[in-house]
């Protein structure tokens, strides 16, 4: 990746490969200069082509990435209604202030952060579980990692409503079998820690596969011969476990991490169709409202876009937060 | 599963003693015993039932819904359920919308991912480090940061509705640069493309008879992956896709779930409707779709 100084070095080539003849013929040099045109050309392609090759997607990110970044961090010092968007009114960090004495939006943040936790916690420990698993000599082996997948083909919206009626109060399926084994009917709509673990086995369920996947990869790019000396050391396969498999996935540890995390700031469909009668609050008392789900509500509902840019920024200035002490921690443990 | 410790050791003895640095079996040498099917049937059931009692609550009929204990077996209404949830949500007109905005898009996705990925892996230019950390600082970007603007550009344009607003900000895929590049450095060796240099080929020429055949298989497979994504995108076209008439098959489902007296088992039988078509593609595909996850996740 650190090569630079490149261009220097296929010209070399392209005189070498272009003999030119001795003869001092018109034609022949009419022909030489259209070798030197065709060597310039050949050269400028050599030199300009990548970046023609990286300009579609950047010319796109530029326009639908970036762009709107930074325009959502202008939007948010102004005042602007959703039904006049061109509208907007000068309103500097007001939008801040008031968030950050808007009980709604720390609710908000709350919420994000430990439905975060039960949603990526239990689901990556499951996917290290099934990778380890699946990484075992099995037959049809294909066909469970297969089946893994689904929950990922099924899209966010089919699947909150499914749960939504598992999740049911009176007669869903889960009550039916709590009941069953003797425990008592649990409101998970209505109540506040229920209702944030339903919508988080919504996530856990779609995303565990995956994962699991993702994790068996990087177990079998695990070189062999490190479980052989563990193994002729005596450790146990727990053991091996510990020592050999964790350390060679912690960067994928990492990424699935990463990953998740942002995944989890932007939760939004499964709280706003798991009680789709009361849509953007997330539940009666706002029990389950995320972050996402409140700038919806704060921009669509409520039609404040400037306010709603002001916590998309929160949001992000958040990840970056996590994102620091995540890198500070690892390296920590990377240095202990 | 500790009396297996000795195991390893026979079976590197073995003839599979050559092994490539990742062959499928790599690392899964033993034998799984009893409590990791166990194991694996819970997680099968796990995945499988919400699937499952989607289709059997999709057969019953709004009151058996709503008696103990849940059916656990189909009834007779599924025929009548899909044919109304079919035409209650638009489902058909949703299903041709859905179809062109994530075609578009996972078509322009593997085009464009090819070519930029090709250039991150095998050519040489000035910035290529710092605009592929760009490419993958991209990825850390929630969409939220953009709805609000996007929003307002598609107001302006009167965009409101229309599949353009919907395809056009999902044209672009940090991932998918990234996913091909790591195809393409450990696919395409560097010989055949200064090869193909050096007899005079232009950029264009090596990407289009070098580059596109070594890549098919990834392209496939990113273009599956990001099919699916477009297909159950949900915040962006549930945004812009506001009036009922022109749906994506995400906004038409959630539109069946707010229903005043919202119908479970239509709701259900629409669900079923949404998902079918991708399961069938994983039915399908789903080996070459898992081995292109697990091949785009080895170096992440």
């Amino acid at each position: 990746m650190a090569t630079r100084h490149d261009t220097a070095a296929p010209p070399a080539k392209e005189g070498g490969a272009a003999p030119a003849r001795p003869a001092g013929a018109a034609s022949d040099s009419a022909a030489l200069r259209r070798r030197a045109r065709q060597s310039r050309r050949w050269r400028r392609d050599v030199r300009l082509s990548p970046y023609a090759f990286v300009s579609p997607f950047f010319l796109l990110f530029l326009a639908f990435g970036l762009f709107p970044l930074i325009y959502t961090a202008w939007a948010s010092l102004h005042t602007v209604e959703l039904t006049a968007p061109t509208d907007m009114h000068w309103a500097g960090l007001r939008n801040y202030t008031r968030l950050l004495d808007d009980d709604f939006f720390w609710n908000a943040a709350r919420n994000t952060l430990t439905i975060g936790i039960i949603s990526t916690v239990p689901q990556l420990l499951m996917a290290m579980g099934l990778a380890h698993i699946l990484n075992y000599r099995l037959r049809a082996s294909t066909f469970y990692r297969v089946v893994m997948l689904a929950p990922y083909a099924t899209s966010i919206a089919a699947a909150s409503l499914v749960f939504a009626l598992l999740f049911g109060r009176d007669y869903g399926v889960i009550n039916w079998v709590l009941h069953l084994v003797g425990g008592g009917r649990i409101d998970w709509q209505g109540d506040t820690w229920p209702s944030q673990i339903a919508v988080s086995s919504i996530i856990i369920w779609r995303w565990t596969g995956y994962n699991a996947l993702i994790y068996l990869a990087a177990m079998q790019a695990v070189p062999q011969e490190l479980y052989e000396s563990a193994a002729l050391d005596g450790a146990s396969r727990w053991r091996q476990f510990l020592h050999v498999t964790l350390p060679q996935l912690r960067p994928t540890i990492l990424f699935t991490t990463v990953v998740s995390t942002i995944g989890a700031s932007q939760v939004f469909g499964e709280p706003l169709l798991f009680d789709a009668n009361k849509g953007a609050s997330g539940g009666a008392e706002h029990q389950f409202q995320t972050l996402g789900l409140y700038l919806y509500e704060q921009g669509w509902v409520n039609q404040h876009l400037g306010r709603a840019s002001a916590i998309a920024w929160m949001m992000f200035l958040i990840l970056i937060v996590i994102g620091i002490v995540n890198h500070v921690i690892s390296r920590r443990l990377r240095a202990s | 599963m500790t009396t297996t410790l000795t195991k390893p050791d026979a079976r590197t003895a073995g003839p599979r003693r050559v092994r490539g640095p990742r062959s499928a079996r790599a690392g899964g040498q033993l034998h799984a015993g009893p409590v990791a099917y166990v194991v694996l049937a819970l997680f099968t059931v796990g995945s499988l039932f919400p699937l499952v009692w989607t289709a059997i609550a999709a057969s019953r009929d709004n009151n058996r819904l709503a008696q103990t204990p849940p059916p656990f077996w189909f009834g007779s209404n599924l025929a009548h359920n899909l044919s109304v949830a079919w035409s209650d949500a638009d489902l058909g007109k949703a299903f041709l919308n859905t179809t062109v905005v994530a075609g578009v898009s996972a078509g322009t996705i593997v085009l464009l991912s090819t070519v930029a990925g090709f250039a991150f892996a095998k050519l040489r230019f000035r910035g290529r480090g710092a605009l592929m950390l760009l490419v993958i600082g991209t990825m850390m970007v929630p969409p939220q940061l953009s709805i609000i603007p996007l929003y307002m550009m598609v107001a302006k344009l009167d965009w409101t509705d229309q599949l353009q607003a919907v395809i056009l900000p999902s044209l672009v895929s940090a991932f998918g640069v990234f996913f091909m590049r790591q195809y393409l450095i450990q696919a395409l060796p560097d010989e055949i493309v200064e090869a193909a240099r050096v007899d005079g080929a232009s950029s264009w020429r090596v990407v289009w008879h070098v580059v596109f055949p070594t890549a098919r298989p990834a392209m496939a497979v990113l273009g599956m992956l990001m099919f699916v994504q477009a297909w159950n995108d949900f915040l962006w076209p549930f945004l812009v896709l506001t009036q009922t008439g022109n749906p994506t098959v995400q906004v038409a489902l959630a539109g069946l779930g707010r229903g005043y007296t919202p119908d479970q088992s239509l709701i259900m039988a629409g669900a079923l409707l949404g998902t079918l078509p991708l399961l069938l593609v994983f039915a399908l595909f789903g080996k070459q779709i898992v081995g292109g996850i697990m091949q785009g996740a080895v170096k992440g």
